[in-house]
């Protein structure tokens, strides 16, 4: 375990020496929330209506601009190659880069969601229920979008690929996340959806570092 | 007396060499599109002439006979990717990278001819181009993770290399398959549910079900001559590549 909290904690110190990039990602965030209104008008009762799906939708923009850092530095400087001959697997270390990756990208966004949740007229309880299907939610979103920077990391100009690719993966954790917002059947509904966030959740963090590692082991051959 | 100690090639072994696969497909090509060809002809007779217009559909209901085979060949083809991806990881067979890369772009085009034909469809007799229910969106999905594939295949400059990581991410977009095709009943929709293949025998006429039929084979042996074909183009075009790399290094030389 030693050498995985060694990885971990040199991930994490990397992530955040560039701490002006957090400060990005959550500019990025608040302007695509802060966009919205003035494209659609600043109708509050319309705002507060799709506020949640407006935040699922920037903290899912906000957590793919990221992946392009995950592997590639790493890449270029020869860590990766160290990485895959260390003593520890391969999918270790990816397991750390998720959990770093959500630690520097998603946790970020839970904090600043209050002001979003503001300044698009959200009540109480669904800014709650955002909070809570963002929590349950994110790790997934972290978990594919390692993978799809895994699969795209042995190309040399594949920085637009790894969101396009992972899109449509991502699709089931938006549909349930805004599901469990705004149920459409009742409280059981959104309860149901909160329960699958949590399995996407749990299957994808658990296979995601498997998958990413061979992808990286074979793209590196 | 010499003792014959070359092992046993099984015939996909033997398929492996791109030599073998050149030379027998050379022979199947043309009798393959002849037969697609006719029936085609067969299947469009038959649905243009010699079916019943829908008592509730009218004339409508013959788009049918384009919708509903590209729609199965959009999941089909999928299928056949991801088992060629099986067959790149597991035995890594060389033929399965080519065939898994000449899959993509064609199951796309499927997906697309299912998705459009729908729209036209869904237009008269659900009063809608497009409809957010289950089966139509992870159609939607479907046809984006082909593209995607589409787009990593040409993004890649080693192609052996990339048919390993490809497959792979082949493999995890299957998940996206089974959703499709039990969207219909796990979400209760627009969408009609199954209607040809169930366990009690289909619930329509016979006079629908057999053109119907017609294009299904005619529409999955377009897509195997098509597969084929395009496999071939694919040899040849690695050949053409390994041929320029040896002229340029012998001219380096």
């Amino acid at each position: 375990m030693n050498g995985f909290s060694g990885t971990l904690h040199r991930e994490l110190r990397l992530a955040l020496a560039g701490s002006g990039e957090i400060l990005t990602l959550l500019l990025f965030f608040v302007i695509t929330g802060a966009l919205v209104p003035f494209a659609i008008g600043p109708d509050k009762v319309l705002l507060a209506r799709i506020a949640p799906g407006i935040v699922w939708i920037a903290a899912f923009l906000s957590m793919l601009m990221g992946l392009e850092k995950l592997f590639r530095p790493d890449r270029e400087d020869g860590t990766l190659a160290l990485y895959r001959l260390g003593e520890l697997p391969l999918w270790a270390v990816i397991a750390a880069k998720v959990i770093v990756h959500w630690l520097t990208t998603a946790l970020p966004l839970l904090l600043a969601t209050p002001f979003l949740a503001l300044i698009l007229a959200m009540d109480m309880e669904s800014f709650w229920r955002t909070l809570l299907s963002l929590l349950l939610g994110t790790p997934a979103l972290a978990a594919f979008g390692t993978f799809g920077a895994a699969v795209t990391v042995a190309i040399r100009r594949g920085g637009l690929l790894a969101p396009i690719l992972i899109a449509p993966l991502c699709v089931p954790v938006l549909i349930f996340g805004v599901g469990a917002i705004s149920p459409m059947g009742g409280p059981d509904q959104a309860g149901a959806a909160l329960l699958f966030l949590a399995a996407l959740s749990l299957i994808s963090v658990s296979l995601a570092p498997f998958a990413a590692s061979l992808a990286i082991d074979w793209g590196e051959e | 007396m010499t003792i014959d100690t070359t092992p046993k090639m099984r015939w996909w072994d033997r398929l492996a060499h791109p030599g073998q696969f050149m030379a027998w497909t050379g022979y199947i090509v043309w009798p393959l599109t002849i037969v697609t060809g006719a029936l085609f002809a067969l299947g469009l007779w038959f649905a243009f002439f010699n079916s019943p217009p829908d008592y509730q559909m009218g004339d409508t209901v013959r788009i049918m006979y384009v919708h509903v085979p590209t729609a199965w060949l959009s999941q089909f083809v999928y299928g056949a990717m991801a088992v060629s991806a099986l067959g790149t990881l597991v035995w890594r067979h060389p033929m399965a990278d080519v065939s898994m890369k000449a899959a993509a772009p064609l199951g796309a085009a499927f997906t697309a001819m299912a998705l459009f034909t729908g729209s036209m469809w869904g237009r008269p007799t659900w009063g809608t181009f497009w409809e957010w229910d289950g089966r139509m969106t992870s159609t939607l999905i479907l046809l984006f993770i082909y593209l995607g594939i589409v787009a990593l295949w040409r993004a890649f400059d080693d192609q052996l290399r990339a048919a390993r990581v490809i497959a792979i991410f082949t493999l995890v977009g299957a998940v996206n398959v089974p959703i499709i095709k039990f969207s219909v009943d796990w979400w209760s929709t627009l969408h009609q549910p199954a209607s040809v293949f169930r366990a009690d025998g289909p619930t329509m006429p016979g006079s629908l079900l057999a053109p119907l039929f017609a294009m299904f084979f005619a529409f999955t042996l377009l897509f195997i001559t098509l597969q084929v074909v395009s496999m071939r183009t694919e040899v040849r075009r690695r050949r053409v590549a390994t041929l320029e790399r040896k002229a340029a290094r012998e001219a380096g030389a």
